[in-house]
Formats: C-alpha cells, sequence, structure tokens
C-alpha cells in the first residue's frame, strides 16, 4: 500500500511539473537564482543518489562488489561509453566481483 | 530518462553540421529523433530491472514508467522503496529530480507555441531527451516534428522495455547476483557526470555525497537524500558571498542557460 501511495504521489506531482512549466508565464521563473537552483538540484540529488546506492544496505555504510561496478561505470564514462554501455559494464564488473567471492 | 543525458549528444552534433541556416531536411530531424528515442528507449530495460530487483510488482514497475515516465524521478524513487523510505520522503525526492522538466516545458511552450487543449497530453513528453532534440532544430515545424518523433519513439520503447526488463528479472530470481543492483547507481552517474561542468557543481555534488552519506545511519530512510539536496542552496549561498552578491550573472544567465539545455 506505501508503495502505491509512494507511486501515485510521485505520478501526480512530476506531470504538475511538467505542465507547469507549459502553462507558466516565462518571467515567472526567469529569476537567475531559481534557475541556477534548478540546474544544481539535479546535480546534489543524483550525486547522493549514485553514493548512497553504491555504499549502503539500509542504513549501514558499507563497501562491496557494487564499488567495482560504479568505478567501471566511472570508467566507461571517461571513455565517452554510450549510456547502455556504461550500465552494462557496471552491471557486469558488480556481478564479476560477486563470482569470484567479493 | 531525460536524465538520460548522454544520449542527446547526437542530436545536438549533427545539428550544426548540417547548418541550421541552410535547411535541413525533415527526415534528418526525424534520424537524430529516432537515435535519441531508441538509445534512450532501451534503457528502459535497466530501470524494469531494478525496479523488480527492489520489490516492485510487475504493474507497479509499468505504472511507473507509463505515469512518471522521466527515468531519475523513476530510479529514485525505486531505490528509496528498497531501501525501506516513507513513502512521502521517497516521493519527495523524486519530485524534485523532475522540478527540472518545468525549466524545459517553459523553454518548449515558445518554441512548440502548441495550441492549449494540446498541452495536457504534450506535458507528459517533456523531458531531457525530447528538450534537447527540440532545442537543436532550426524552425518551428521542426522543433514540432524533432519533440513528437522523439517523445513517442522514446515513450513506446521505454514502457516496452520496462516490461521486459521486469519480466527478465522476475525470471532469473536473485538479481543481485547478476550485478542488477550495480544499474540504479550506474544509471545516476551517467546522468550526472555531463553536468559536472564547474567547480560550483562540483562541490555542490561532494557536500552532497558528504550528506547523503554522512545522515545515512542517523536518520529515517529517505531523509538523508533531502537533507543532501540542500548542498544546492548552500553551495550557490556560498558563491554569492564569496563574489559579493551574484550581480553579473543575470546576462550571462540565460545565454549559457539556453546552450546547456542544447548539450545535455
Amino acid at each position: 500500500m506505501n508503495v502505491w501511495i509512494a507511486i501515485i504521489a510521485t505520478a501526480v506531482g512530476c506531470y504538475l511539473v511538467k505542465y507547469a512549466g507549459l502553462l507558466v508565464p516565462a518571467h515567472a521563473l526567469e529569476r537567475p537564482l531559481v534557475r541556477r537552483l534548478a540546474a544544481l538540484l539535479p546535480v546534489a540529488l543524483l550525486a547522493a543518489l549514485t553514493a548512497q546506492q553504491t555504499f549502503s544496505t539500509g542504513q549501514t555504510l558499507v563497501l562491496d562488489a557494487r564499488a567495482a561496478g560504479l568505478a567501471a561505470a566511472a570508467l566507461a564514462l571517461l571513455l565517452r561509453a554510450p549510456f547502455l554501455v556504461v550500465v552494462g559494464a557496471a552491471v557486469a564488473v558488480t556481478a564479476g566481483v560477486r563470482a569470484l567471492g567479493g | 530518462m531525460a536524465e538520460q543525458t548522454a544520449p542527446p549528444q547526437p542530436a545536438a552534433g549533427p545539428a550544426p553540421a548540417a547548418g541550421p541556416r541552410t535547411g535541413k531536411p525533415d527526415s534528418a530531424v526525424v534520424r537524430d529523433a529516432l537515435g535519441v528515442g531508441i538509445a534512450v528507449g532501451l534503457s528502459g530495460f535497466a530501470f524494469g530491472v531494478t525496479s523488480a530487483g527492489a520489490g516492485l510488482t510487475l504493474l507497479q514497475t509499468c505504472v511507473l514508467s507509463l505515469l512518471v515516465f522521466t527515468g531519475a524521478s523513476q530510479f529514485a524513487l525505486v531505490g528509496a522503496i528498497a531501501a525501506g523510505g516513507n513513502p512521502f520522503a521517497a516521493a519527495a525526492g523524486a519530485f524534485f529530480l523532475g522540478i527540472r522538466n518545468a525549466f524545459y516545458g517553459l523553454r518548449l511552450s515558445q518554441l512548440l507555441a502548441l495550441p492549449r487543449w494540446l498541452r495536457p497530453l504534450a506535458a507528459h513528453w517533456v523531458i531531457d531527451e525530447t528538450t534537447a532534440v527540440a532545442l537543436a532544430q532550426p524552425t518551428r515545424r521542426q522543433v514540432r516534428i524533432g519533440f513528437t518523433v522523439t517523445g513517442l519513439t522514446l515513450y513506446v520503447l521505454w514502457n516496452l522495455t520496462t516490461l521486459l526488463g521486469a519480466l527478465g528479472a522476475e525470471a532469473i530470481g536473485d538479481t543481485d547476483a547478476w550485478g542488477l543492483d550495480a544499474a540504479g547507481p550506474a544509471v545516476f552517474l551517467a546522468l550526472l557526470a555531463p553536468m559536472l561542468r564547474t567547480a560550483t557543481e562540483r562541490a555542490a555534488a561532494g557536500l552532497a555525497v558528504v550528506l547523503g552519506l554522512g545522515l545515512l545511519p542517523v536518520l529515517p530512510a529517505g531523509v538523508p537524500v533531502l537533507v543532501a539536496a540542500l548542498a544546492a542552496p548552500a553551495v550557490l549561498w556560498l558563491k554569492g558571498r564569496s563574489l559579493g552578491g551574484d550581480g553579473g550573472t543575470p546576462a550571462a544567465g540565460p545565454a549559457t542557460e539556453r546552450t546547456k539545455g542544447q548539450d545535455r
């Protein structure tokens, strides 16, 4: 039930912000500070989410095979690999390290 | 998927080469749009697998792709649910990631100039990729073609591959053994990497990592990410102070913002 609440709230919220952009008069969101904050917010969120989903299990910090997978993804990004290759590298390396007992 | 920042590059690339002012055939717009739509649409597979691995049902996973349709928000929500977060904290994190779509819509509304009745439908497709492709087009007709073809291809493929990914994950059972729990963070990293252009962005990312990991053991699940989001205003505030206010930027603001939209 809780999962459905989260899904519906996210769907409604995400749709409304998309629609708002098409409806709101341009000047309302054109203030430089608002725009810069909107550009920086995803940076902070994505960084925190990446770190948490790599280095934690529940509420415990852990260092496991996912860290190797993320390093592989970072390397693929540096080599300008396509999106799916980046994700594939992370998955393959994580699975490989686990298979080796990591 | 918007979030899938890397793919729009192909679209932004060919556009200038073809020379916006010398005229660009509609077929080239369709080709660019299909390229982005297909490349990013296929990554719905990663979402389907991640979502099923996080314990969501097939129906929940598919509803997310059908109704939320903005990749980073979907991955964030699923990750928060897997971590046992409160549903509202989980939804709030996903919502914050979706806010940037409002800014895309703001720019698209002038370029697309859609009739009022069509806007509620078009709104659902306002994401990183459709914006990137649409903004790269020289004429209104081609903006509309780019937006529609990218939106349609991506929506259809993203939902199909979500379904296949979720079915596949259920079939193989223990997704962790296959390393599939690394797909989510890898997606986030791929979305994040192109955004880390300046010291301000790197500082915000660094501070967010410290807050997100540091608070994880002490705050309820889902809340540390929301606190980490405060790294954005904090870094802007500190930067404003060290520059003695953020004057001077208004003139540069709109221009940089525009190019930013294209290369994302």
